[in-house]
């Protein structure tokens, strides 16, 4: 599967290249970004963003004529009146206790379509707001008819999107919103890539040889000016990987481009304009220089990044000086001193999911919520969404933390229909300082009816991630930036409080194995069972319910008959 | 049914029955042990196949050459555990982070019963180490596991040292779909128990555990290791788990294939397979006895067996080092076990397609469940055709006065007669049930008691009130009926008592072995073998010494000893006297402590469910 999985996304890209030399001012934009973040763990993790802006309002006007943004997709804007669009293909799983609270977290596959407010263009607009636009009109979407949107993003997206059963929406969402969070298991095929600037990176091969890997389309409507009066359409298209250190660099943690992706800048992209390399140069401890990049960058950016002060330097490709001097560029990475084997910090907020318990009637779903904040308390909204073959019992719904009772703020249960919608659990839970917080609710396994498995039921069913959100305590304070200046991954949900950041996570997604029956031959095993129960049953039934008389042999003939029907008719007993 | 619904035809089959239920009773069983003898020859038994798509052929290419690391790592770990005399935690732990694991580490601890005196040891607290290979791009919802159990006397740090050497080569590999869990676990089983019930979130047997740290999803197999040496001469493999369960035989197929392909020696139960000679069904049958023994017991042998519980299909590999003439080092025993995880990797599904109930006359053979239950069914009917044989002499006793022309009456015995033959039952019923639970309690809950009156340790305390008790069951039960009955009874039916008693008796057997044979098919057979016969004799008149001799032989207890004496006799080592009654009293005390310890359930089985009916027996025997 590995071989023929994604990127479907970039070929997106560059669909459209007619018109660039037009007279007037092109009204679209292209910026190409790589993010380069050596991880606490000792791996490398990449990020690109590409990020396309078009100063058009698709749905009112009537757009014909492409230039960067793909047909495909502004089509499907215009047609389904749609406001926004998250969709995420993840294989792997960040581990946020080694790597780190990510930049751009994503569940194995995360769709969320609808409406939900414009993002203004001063930032700060946190999806855990409610406060949205009022809906101006109804959308073609689902529950009305579920299987358009799969449908058409399966035929853009070459992927197979397979939602079993209803979506549902969480009550904190904004109302008109549909999502559909988190399809634990689809897969994805075949893509082809035009290479220039930042994407000549992708070189499959090496891509596919990642330890996490994810890529993303994010299109949704900006302000165009600061009072916001017209809005235009922005596409961010991502990726993140992260490379294992241990396996690419043979123990040594020292890294460089053509190491990770076996190739190296040439030039950058013709049609971007903006292509950028960041490379986080933050020395964690506080002794400096044990960090070398190579070549020095030219200029540096410092800022405050999920809570932490960082500081990136910058490789800009439209830079001439940046290429023209070896015609490639290479950076390179080396640590001065070799990083000791001690324990990578541990993030404020990470969490563990497994399913307890043995055997195939019972089993518990148990959360573990780690608050490693030396003296902050801070609260996390949990969403769980339970298929409905896993019948909860809310009864049992515990949640502890240092030895007490925890309760929730704030709860939601929607329970589910059989075959048609999933339980829906959310909880905010106050997170004590320094404490782990286990919330576990039991469950009984269903038995599927027969039609209903999979073509590989032993394999279990997926359970999918739950989502966390959280507004964390930061190190240090963030000033607010100018969104359409600061950089991609700083600006994509830039929600930050000053004293807080905001975090999404997602916990581990579960194999719960269900009660299975035999299938290599129900059909024998149905025809001898009702053979056996329905001999035996008739004649044992025969033989408990009945008694046994011997029959007199038969003397006399006709005269008796007759003789018995007239004492009959009379009224006394037969001879 | 025709047949029973017809008066006549069915005094003429009771007829038959009454007639010829001795020679059908020796018939039957002579069937039963004559089935299983036949297991082991070709039409019974057949050639095992792999049934997985998944693990179809063994295509996969080893590149194991992690040998003098592997020494090394074991040189290592042996001098860093002598120094501190326990596991050594901290070079574990810095070991596995250095070939690239993440290393977490549980801490457990838990108070026996009772001191075990096999393994020396009373408050056991021990720190399991383990690390997760983490596959790249998956979502950790999966994961295999190899494991090597560390006791404190067992040498087992060439197991350990292949562990490190194949975790370092395997980190370095960017196939893995699922991720692989390296665990070293401390006082062997106990230590795996502790992980495991730590791993699901359970607490079976009262173990104190530390949380885990570190999960890796549904665990699909599992392959525990024990090696002695650095060159093993074969590789013996154990199935046999807790309570006599089985991994699917698709494991074991998966290991038999690598075998091959390396050319390793493999052996079964400690023998080698050779079906080409004359002898081969011989050697197959004395196999297929170990194995049977072995699952009788329900005790784990190894720590896979622990695994079996939750459903996570495992094995041990134990390198053994009896076969002079092969040689083999531990590269090839970690390319066999390369290509065994690779192939484990391979899974879509986890292990359903093979058989999970078998039994094993060689590693090439196997008989399936359908082919060897009729041998326990033969055995069986003995206990049907006697128990029918009584109700129909119960019966004619009841109709005894009404009958004497052979008119036809009605078949229901009178209400009286019946009244009589349960009432005087309760007691027998209640006594024999009260001795099997007071076998059950009593030698635990009194081992401080004993130890403060006689001079002896706990664990001789705990055995010998086991012993005393179950021969003191013996003598107590047999006389309690009398006042009850002597009162009721008629005269003209003396027999009737014991008769209903050994119907009740043969009916609670039957049916005691026949669950025991639906799930441990080994200790089914074997107890049935053993009590059948003398269950099926059992009664007040004739040799009453010689029926009570045998019945002795053939109690649970004696079984167990005789099963002991029969295993060392297979395995060619036999036993004198004495040493087997020292075997059987550590035996004793094994079988309580695995059930306190693992939950096994052997003892509670033998003195809550056998014992007691058993006595029911004894009780036919001294009816007065």
């Amino acid at each position: 599967m590995a071989a023929a999985m994604p990127l479907a996304l970039l070929v997106l890209l560059l669909l459209g290249p007619g018109g660039w030399c037009l007279a007037e001012p092109p009204r679209d934009s292209l910026r190409e970004e790589l993010v380069i973040t050596p991880l606490p763990s000792g791996d490398v993790a990449a990020t690109f963003q590409f990020r396309t802006r078009w100063d058009s309002e698709l749905q009112r006007e009537g757009v014909s004529h492409y230039r960067l943004f793909p047909k495909a997709l502004g089509q499907l804007i215009s047609k389904y009146s749609l406001r926004e669009l998250h969709l995420s293909f993840t294989q792997g799983f960040w581990r946020t206790r080694y790597w780190g609270p990510p930049f751009l977290q994503a569940p194995s596959v995360w769709i969320n379509l609808g409406r939900s407010s414009v993002m203004s263009s001063q930032g700060s607009s946190a999806p855990l707001s409610t406060s949205s636009t009022p809906p101006t009109q109804s959308l073609p979407l689902p529950p009305s008819n579920p299987w358009v949107w799969p449908m058409t993003l399966t035929t853009t997206f070459c992927a197979m999107l397979c939602c079993r059963g209803r979506w549902s929406a969480p009550k904190t969402s904004p109302p008109g919103r549909s999502s559909c969070p988190v399809v634990p298991r689809a897969s994805l095929i075949s893509f082809h890539l035009l290479q220039a600037g930042l994407s000549v990176l992708l070189k499959a091969d090496r891509l596919f040889h990642t330890s996490y890997h994810s890529q993303a389309v994010h299109i949704r409507p900006v302000c165009r000016n600061a009072r916001c009066t017209s809005i235009s359409w922005e596409l961010r298209q991502t990726l993140s990987v992260v490379f294992d250190a241990f396996i690419t660099g043979q123990g040594k943690k020292d890294w460089s481009l053509f190491r990770m992706f076996s190739r190296t800048l040439t030039e950058p992209c013709p049609l971007a304009s903006e292509s950028r390399v960041y490379v986080d140069i933050t020395t964690y401890n506080q002794d400096n220089e044990t960090l070398e990049v190579h070549p020095p960058p030219t200029t540096t950016y410092q800022d405050v990044i999920l809570g932490t002060r960082k500081t990136y330097a910058i490789y800009d490709l439209l830079d001439t000086a940046m290429i023209n001097n070896s015609r490639n560029l290479n950076i390179q990475l080396k640590w001065k001193r070799p990083p000791e084997n001690e324990a990578p910090p541990v993030p404020f907020l990470h969490a563990q999911r497994y399913v307890s318990g043995y055997g195939l009637q019972k089993g518990e779903l148990s959360t573990l919520l780690y608050n490693t904040h030396p003296y902050r308390a801070f609260p996390v909204l949990l969403l769980d969404t339970v298929p409905w073959y896993l019948r909860l019992y809310v009864h049992t719904l515990t949640i502890t933390s240092k030895g007490k009772e925890n309760k929730p703020s704030y709860i939601h249960y929607q329970p589910a229909q059989d075959r048609l919608q999933p339980h829906l659990l959310e909880m905010l839970i106050q997170l004590p300082a320094n404490s782990v917080t286990k919330v576990s609710i039991q469950f009984e396994r269903a038995l599927l009816k027969w039609t209903e498995y999979t073509p590989d039921p032993n394999h279990g069913f997926y359970v999918s991630p739950s989502v966390l959100s959280a507004l964390v305590p930061s190190m240090v304070a963030a000033k607010p930036v100018d969104w359409e200046e600061s950089p991609l991954f700083n600006s994509l949900f830039p929600v930050s409080d000053g004293s807080n950041y905001f975090v999404r996570l997602y916990t581990e997604p579960l194999l719960v194995n269900l009660p299975t029956p035999d299938f290599s031959m129900p059909y024998n095993v149905i025809c001898l069972t009702c053979t056996v129960v329905a001999v035996c049953y008739g004649s044992f039934y025969n033989l408990l319910t009945r008694t046994f008389h011997i029959e007199e042999p038969r003397t006399g003939g006709l005269a008796k008959r007759l003789a018995n029907l007239i004492r009959r008719a009379r009224g006394v007993p037969p001879l | 049914m025709g047949l029973l619904s017809d008066p006549v035809r069915r005094r003429a089959l009771a007829r038959l029955v009454l007639r010829l239920n001795a020679p059908l009773c020796v018939l039957s069983y002579v069937a039963g042990i004559a089935w299983f003898l036949a297991l082991v020859f070709p039409p019974l038994t057949q050639r095992t196949y792999m049934s997985e798509n998944a693990m179809g052929s063994t295509m996969v290419e080893e590149q194991f050459a992690g040998g003098d690391r592997a020494r090394a790592f074991a040189r290592d770990f042996a001098a860093h555990r002598k120094k501190s005399g326990a596991l050594p935690v901290a070079w574990l732990e810095r070991t596995m982070r250095s070939v690239g694991l993440e290393v977490y580490t549980q801490s457990f601890s838990r108070k026996l019963p009772f001191p075990d005196e096999t393994h020396e040891r009373y408050m056991v607290s021990g720190t399991n180490v383990y690390g997760i290979l983490r596959a790249p791009r998956a979502a950790s919802t999966e994961s295999l596991v190899l494991t090597v159990p560390c006791g404190s006397d067992s040498t087992n740090s060439q197991a350990v040292g292949l562990l490190l050497a194949l975790a370092a080569h395997f980190r370095g590999q960017i196939y893995w779909a699922k991720d692989i869990v390296f665990l070293v676990t401390e006082h062997d089983l106990l230590g795996t128990e502790a992980w495991l019930e730590a791993y699901h979130d359970v607490n079976v047997t009262g173990m104190q555990s530390s949380p885990l740290q570190g999960r890796a999803g549904a665990i699909q197999a599992a392959v525990a290791l024990e090696l002695s040496s650095d060159v093993v001469t074969s590789l013996d493999v154990a199935v046999e788990g807790l309570n006599g369960q089985l991994p699917n035989l698709d494991l074991l197929n998966l290991f038999q294939t690598f075998c091959q392909k390396g050319g390793l020696l493999c052996t079964l139960q400690g023998k080698p397979e050779d079906w080409t000679s004359l002898d081969g069904p011989l050697q197959g049958l004395q196999t297929l006895l170990l194995m049977v023994l072995r699952q009788a017991s329900g005790r784990p042998h190894g720590s896979h067996g622990l695994f079996l519980r939750y459903r996570v299909e495992a094995l041990t590999l134990r390198g053994i080092n009896s076969f002079r003439q092969y040689k083999y080092d531990l590269v090839a025993v970690g390319k066999a076990l390369e290509g065994m995880f690779r192939k484990l990797n391979h899974l879509l599904e986890r292990l359903h397609q093979s058989f999970f109930l078998y039994l094993l006359p060689g590693l090439s053979r196997f008989v399936s469940i359908g082919l060897y239950m009729p041998a326990v069914g033969f055995l069986l009917l003995v206990l049907g055709l006697k128990a029918l044989e009584l109700w129909m002499q119960l019966h004619e006793a009841g109709m005894g006065l009404e009958e004497p022309g052979g008119a036809p009456g009605p078949s229901v015995p009178l209400p009286p007669s019946q009244g009589v033959g349960l009432a005087s039952l309760v007691a027998p019923l209640l006594i024999s049930q009260a001795m099997g639970l007071a076998l059950y309690v009593l030698p635990v809950l009194g081992q401080h008691v004993a130890t403060q009156h006689f001079p002896v340790a706990e664990a001789e305390a705990v055995v010998l009130t086991l012993l005393a008790i179950y021969a003191a069951g013996l003598a107590l039960p047999h006389n309690t009926h009398r006042p009850l009955s002597y009162r009721v009874v008629s005269t003209q039916a003396p027999d009737r008592g014991w008769m209903a008693l050994k119907l009740v008796a043969l009916i609670y057997l039957a049916l005691q072995l026949g669950c025991i044979a639906l799930t441990n098919f080994s200790l089914g057979f074997l107890l049935a073998t053993t009590m059948v016969p003398t269950a099926a004799l059992a009664k007040p008149h004739g040799p009453r010494t010689l029926y009570a001799a045998l019945l002795v032989l053939t109690s649970p207890a004696a079984t167990l000893l005789g099963s002991l004496f029969l295993w060392r006799e297979l395995q060619e080592a036999p036993l004198s006297l004495a040493e087997g009654w020292q075997l059987f009293l550590a035996a004793l005390a094994q079988g309580v402590l695995e059930h306190h310890t693992y939950g096994a359930l052997l003892f509670p089985l033998l003195s809550l469910g056998l014992y007691p009916c058993w006595l029911l027996f004894w009780n036919v025997l001294f009816w007065k």
